[in-house]
């Protein structure tokens, strides 16, 4: 044990199926696995590394229920508080009455709503920005490579070894340095 | 795990590995352009540079310039805005219908398809935009108090529920395209020698890096987003046909406009996409990717699209009929057999009978075949817009003031630039942008590439 827990190994694979199988191989094995680096959304991996599911469709819908009350009040405070008019007979009295005008604008802000803001919380929580550094340690994990980065823990030759035997065809260390 | 029925045909020919879908969708960017290309968007650019100077002439001068009398108020400007949303509606139908429907085959195609909306849909906001007239009051349309006093916006008007839904699906759209580019552009970020190049995919990759947790998010984002575009994309086209069908015009007051209309977009969307993936694959080297199957499903759309649009055009006619309303009865006989039957033929023969020959297997695989009927398609789209508009006001109430439209240079020159601006933006898309969305193709390459597909077939297992 000569390393410590701040070192990062790196195992890249060619095949998503082998990337696969390694992963589960791997976690069984009782390693963790820090991060996974694929150039295409991979089926089932976030399941094989235990990650939790995406509440992001959670946070869209809250959105659009924010994109919905905007409409509601917008139309209520303009077309019935604060100048009520007669347009074509169209009943201005109540909000209720003159509601199924509005409903393509409650629909239209509903989407614009859900749809903004979702793409802004996904960009915001994925740290992507223009800008941003690229967050991919090899350019080849955009390609057809895929990188699986474990904290060195235990003895370090088993590690390599179970590795290599998961089908890696690179495997790198690198000292995390503070950051 | 990847196995997939050897009925369905391969959607990538070819013996691909991952390494060679990213090869083949980076090389236009990476390639020098092909002097087609700069011919291509000299012409276009020149288009569109008379389309602005038409523009301007219609704002400095008023929209007096156009062809319109007092009894035409409506023609070129509202059939141009009318046809080119229509067109836009096929990018999103691709990319967010058939992702809910799981249709496999639009990953080689819906990059370009949302790339189309999105340039057809700036032409489309053109319109309503020089036809105000007082261009500089075009703030007007905003949910804020006009004069800067109290007075509001109508909210019972369909011209603001079209502001409304048209700048939600703009908007909207683009997002759905970004998100989808940006793993594409890191991957050309990350093959990019060129510092500059380098640079600038950088800054549009927004740094992506391909984590799993990001992956998971983005597919999620993805469904969630298709799932709000496709309501979106509906009401899009039914809120432009209540523009007409919420007035009384005979020939516009009509319930069926909704669907119709939105059944015509599709149309004449996938013609366009017809139009635009016959030569980029031709050009690009695409035939592996944007194959026969790829060809025919769309004819197919067209076909079926193309006969709800007939059966449209035909309960129209039965209904004013059946309505008893001699003016509705007036104004459909007219359509017919009036002075602009020639506009109205035109949009039967185009959009009723061309469609039909896809019944025919060998047609509808047939490249020149499919190319002419998209672009006859597209022109009796046209004219269907043309033909609702025209001439539903051209004759109406008081024969004293029945009048015929006939365009001026300025609607010709606007109408000509805007077909240009789209393809100066669609070339210049073409040679900048990952034109297939390679992260997602690469997802089927292991189900539905043709060399995998073989080796399960030998394999003979799942």
């Amino acid at each position: 044990m000569a390393t410590t827990n701040n070192t990062i190994v790196r195992a890249l694979y060619d095949d998503d199926d082998t990337l696969m199988s390694a992963v589960k191989e791997v976690r069984e094995k009782g390693y963790s696995i820090e991060e996974v680096y694929t150039p295409f959304p991979v089926h089932g991996l976030d399941h094989a590394m235990g990650l939790a599911p995406t509440r992001i469709a959670i946070a869209a819908f809250m959105y659009g229920v924010l994109g919905l009350t905007t409409a509601i009040v917008m139309t209520y405070y303009m077309m019935i508080v604060d100048w009520p008019q007669n347009i074509g007979g169209k009943p201005s009295f109540t909000w209720g009455a003159n509601m199924p005008a509005f409903v393509p604008i409650m629909f239209e802000l509903t989407v614009f709503f859900a749809a903004h803001l979702m793409v802004w919380t996904f960009f915001a929580k994925n740290k992507l920005y223009p800008g941003a550094k690229p967050q991919n340690p090899d350019p080849r994990v955009t390609d057809d490579k895929f990188l699986m980065e474990l904290p060195l823990s235990g003895d370090e030759e088993a590690m390599v070894s179970l590795l290599k035997e998961t089908g890696a065809i690179e495997i790198s260390k690198e000292e995390a340095a503070a950051h | 795990m990847h196995y997939e029925s050897p009925i369905r045909e391969p959607l990538i020919l070819g013996d691909k590995s991952y390494h060679d879908i990213t090869k083949d969708v980076a090389r236009p960017v990476e390639t020098a352009a092909p002097r087609s290309w700069w011919i291509a968007l000299g012409v276009s650019l020149v288009l569109f540079l008379w389309g602005v100077g038409c523009i301007l002439y219609t704002i400095g001068t008023g929209i007096g310039v156009w062809g319109l009398n007092k009894t035409v108020g409506w023609a070129w400007d509202i059939t141009n805005f009318v046809w080119w949303v229509g067109i836009g509606h096929a990018g999103t139908l691709i990319s967010a219908v058939l992702l809910l429907f799981k249709q496999k085959w639009r990953m080689s195609i819906n990059r370009s398809a949302e790339a189309m909306t999105i340039f057809s849909v700036i032409q489309a906001a053109l319109f309503p935009g020089i036809h105000m007239g007082r261009i500089w009051l075009a703030y007007f349309v905003f949910p804020i108090p006009n004069q800067f006093g109290s007075l509001w916006v109508n909210f019972n008007s369909p011209l603001l529920w079209d502001v409304f839904a048209i700048s939600t699906y703009f908007s909207v759209s683009v997002v759905f395209w970004y998100v989808g580019l940006i793993p594409d552009f890191a991957m050309i970020r990350d093959r990019a020698i060129n510092p500059i190049k380098k640079h600038v995919y950088s800054v549009l990759s927004f740094g992506w890096g391909g984590k799993a947790k990001h992956w998971q998010r983005f597919e999620e984002v993805s469904l969630v987003l298709a799932g709000l575009a496709t309501p979106l994309v509906l009401s899009v086209h039914t809120i432009v046909s209540m523009d007409f069908a919420t007035s009384v015009i005979p020939g516009w007051h009509t319930t069926i406009f909704p669907p119709y209309f939105v059944a015509g977009a599709i149309f004449s969307g996938f013609a366009m996409v017809q139009t635009l993936l016959l030569i980029m694959r031709k050009l690009f080297k695409m035939e592996d990717y944007i194959t026969m199957q790829h060809i025919e499903m769309m004819n197919i759309v067209i076909m079926v699209t193309g006969s709800i649009v007939g059966i449209a055009y035909i309960t129209e006619l039965f209904i004013a009929w059946y309505s008893g309303v001699e003016y509705e009865q007036y104004a459909f006989l007219n359509r017919a057999t009036g002075p602009y039957a020639w506009a109205y033929w035109m949009m039967m023969s185009c959009n009723v009978f061309s469609p039909q020959f896809m019944w025919i297997k060998k047609l509808r695989t047939s490249l020149i075949f499919t190319f002419i009927i998209s672009i006859v398609v597209n022109i009796g789209m046209w004219f269907e817009r043309f033909v609702i508009i025209v001439t539903s006001l051209h004759r109406d109430y008081l024969p004293s003031s029945w009048a015929m439209f006939s365009p001026s240079f300025v609607d010709i020159g606007i109408f000509l630039g805007t077909i240009g601006f789209f393809f100066v933006l669609f070339l210049l898309y073409a040679r900048t942008f990952p034109v297939i969305a390679q992260a997602e193709l690469k997802t089927i390459l292991k189900s539905s590439g043709e060399n995998y597909k073989k080796l399960h077939g030998k394999d003979g297992h799942h």
